[in-house]
């Protein structure tokens, strides 16, 4: 399978990089590349295999008792904000 | 399908196909994945871990009490529940949502198939089925109208446990619609998994509506987001029906798009459908392994399981007698049920279900309080029908009395006992009255006797007046009638 030019302007999108239109087709030729190589598991019969959803089956997942142990640290969440205000994150509009 | 749902347009009758996604918070003291508190009305962003602001480096940690309540509401449901699920990132970006991505349940849900019966009005029942229900962690929330140019960001709900509930494109009416919600919502409040506060947003609606001539296949939907009443959402899907209804009858056609119901005009109005369509790349998420339920766990919570409102309803009118409308009305929320049962301890249940559902509840509607605020107690309506039940008072005086309990709280014992509203039921006494009726009311006589039997309520009003209502009214008419054919 090989990865178009719109399909990386696509994927662009999705993840919110900003990549300029001259970089386009170095890109989508890097991807096919490396979409090419994953391609090579495709030779593995895999009829009536489940999917794997971990890489660690057989070990448990780990749960926590509901009780609150943790929050009330604001100063720390806003920490890093570029800007907070009354507590809040303060971000440019998101709606018209 | 019945034909009374059908909606009629110019070209002939419409058939509505809904199916509903509830988000409904999960009764928990801590998050879904952190150990931040999960309560209502807090300072903005005081209830956020750094787990649930996304801060680099840290690791979600299931709350196992999210798992059991989604467990207990499959139970509840009847659904099958899957003890092997998977938790996945939903990718999208949005301000609220710090991760970048939503951890949410896609392709293997902790809940499977279920149903819920809903109850119609006329007495008809339907049975609904329930897709899935899998777990999620709600965003946090934008608030928009702070600042002209920005907007403000309070993560306390981000990372609070939701289950979403997603039914089958079962439903045909927006009525159907709201005895779904309704009912999805009184056996989520009786399993305790839910508080099914709508107005707080611990329990939102997105319905799904399409229209299609009977018997077509399935015409195209339309979502409704975020519909936070029922009846809103009863609302929403009439006006929503019909609109499909109008674009398609005159010659146009539906757009699958995102709408929202604006509550003010009662319309609802497309979101901005510029933006492409939503492609959420779900995968594993490589932070938490699956989740493997024992059936120990299962079997558990399964005998621990109450009383749920279809099982109550069976039980109200096998052991009480009721109708099942009655019997309906009752379970329809566990408190009143509750209060129900407490009343009818020992009385005539038919009798208490009738004060309940008549007198109690004209009461607290008009007065806009809960069955929990009400100040009759149960004890107390149950010993106002003892005193009907026995005599001491008929059921006209008892109104009084019920309306001095409700001003005063007073028990309805001592009520009759300070006003002497004891019933007369000395037939000496009552001959006496009943004599003298008769003794004025010769034309009424007459009349009796000339076969308008009617007229009998005329002497019995008499006798009532003379005794401020407190005649025995079965004696009277007894009397009455013995004295007059006489």
């Amino acid at each position: 399978m090989s990865v178009d030019k719109s399909t990386v302007a696509r994927i662009a999108q999705l993840a919110r990089i900003k990549v300029p239109e001259e970089d386009l087709d170095a890109l989508a030729d890097e991807l096919s590349k490396i979409v090419g190589w994953v391609e090579q598991l495709d030779e593995v019969d895999t009829e009536g295999v489940a999917p794997m959803a971990s890489t660690a089956e057989g070990t448990v997942l780990r749960q926590r008792d509901d009780v609150v142990t943790d929050g009330d640290c604001r100063d720390d969440v806003l920490s890093n904000a570029p800007e907070s205000e009354k507590g809040y994150f303060v971000v440019p509009k998101v709606i018209e | 399908m019945s034909e009374k749902n059908l909606i009629k347009g110019q070209t002939g009758d419409w058939e509505v196909v809904i199916g509903l996604e509830v988000h409904a918070q999960v009764i928990a003291e801590a998050k879904l994945f952190s150990g931040a508190d999960t309560s209502f009305g807090a300072e903005p962003n005081e209830q956020v871990s750094l787990v649930d602001a996304a801060m680099p480096g840290m690791l979600p940690v299931i709350n196992k009490k999210a798992l059991e309540q989604a467990v207990r509401t499959g139970l509840g449901i009847k659904a099958q529940i899957n003890r092997f699920s998977v938790f996945d990132r939903k990718n999208y970006f949005y301000p609220d949502l710090p991760q970048g991505y939503q951890i949410s349940q896609f392709s293997d849900p902790i809940v499977g198939k279920g149903e819920i019966v809903i109850d119609m009005e006329d007495g008809e029942s339907r049975t609904v089925g329930i897709t899935r229900i899998h777990l999620e962690q709600d965003a946090g929330k934008s608030v928009h109208d702070m600042d002209p140019i920005s907007t403000y960001v309070d993560l306390n709900r981000s990372g609070v446990p939701l289950m979403e509930i997603v039914s089958e494109p079962d439903l045909r009416s927006a009525d159907e619609a709201a005895a779904y919600l309704t009912k999805l919502r009184a056996i989520l409040r009786y399993l305790g998994t839910c508080d099914g506060n709508m107005e707080q947003g611990s329990m939102r609606c997105d319905a799904n509506v399409s229209v299609r001539k009977p018997g077509d296949d399935l015409g195209t939907r339309c979502e409704i987001k975020n519909v936070n009443s029922i009846r809103f959402a009863a609302q929403a899907i009439e006006y929503e029906a019909r609109r499909q209804i109008e674009v398609i009858e005159g010659g146009g056609t539906i757009d699958q798009e995102t709408r929202l119901f604006d509550a003010n005009k009662g319309v609802t109005r497309s979101m901005r459908s510029k933006e492409e369509a939503h492609d959420y790349r779900y995968f594993p998420d490589p932070d938490l392994l699956p989740v493997n339920l024992s059936e120990e766990f299962v079997e558990e919570i399964r005998a621990s399981l109450p009383e749920l409102p279809d099982e109550k309803k069976d039980r109200f009118v096998s052991e009480f007698g009721l109708s099942a409308y009655d019997a309906d009305v009752l379970v329809a929320e566990k408190a009143i049920a509750e209060y129900f049962e407490e009343a009818a301890k020992g009385q005539d249940a038919k009798t208490v279900a009738n004060w309940v559902t008549s007198d109690l509840f004209g009461y607290l509607n008009k007065e806009g309080l809960e069955i929990s605020e009400s100040p009759v107690s149960a004890k107390q309506l149950g010993a106002l029908v003892g005193l009907i039940s026995d005599s001491t008072i008929s059921g006209r005086i008892a109104r009084d009395v019920f309306a001095e309990m409700c001003a005063s709280g007073k028990d309805p014992g001592d009520i009759v006992e300070e006003k002497g509203l004891k019933q007369v039921s000395d037939s000496g006494e009552l001959e006496g009255i009943v004599d003298e009726v008769i003794a004025k009311g010769t034309a009424q006589v007459e009349q009796y006797k000339s076969g308008n039997e009617k007229i009998i309520g005329w002497f019995v009003g008499q006798v009532m007046q003379a005794t401020k209502g407190q005649a025995n009214p079965q004696m009277v008419n007894e009397i009455l009638r013995k004295k007059l054919t006489d």
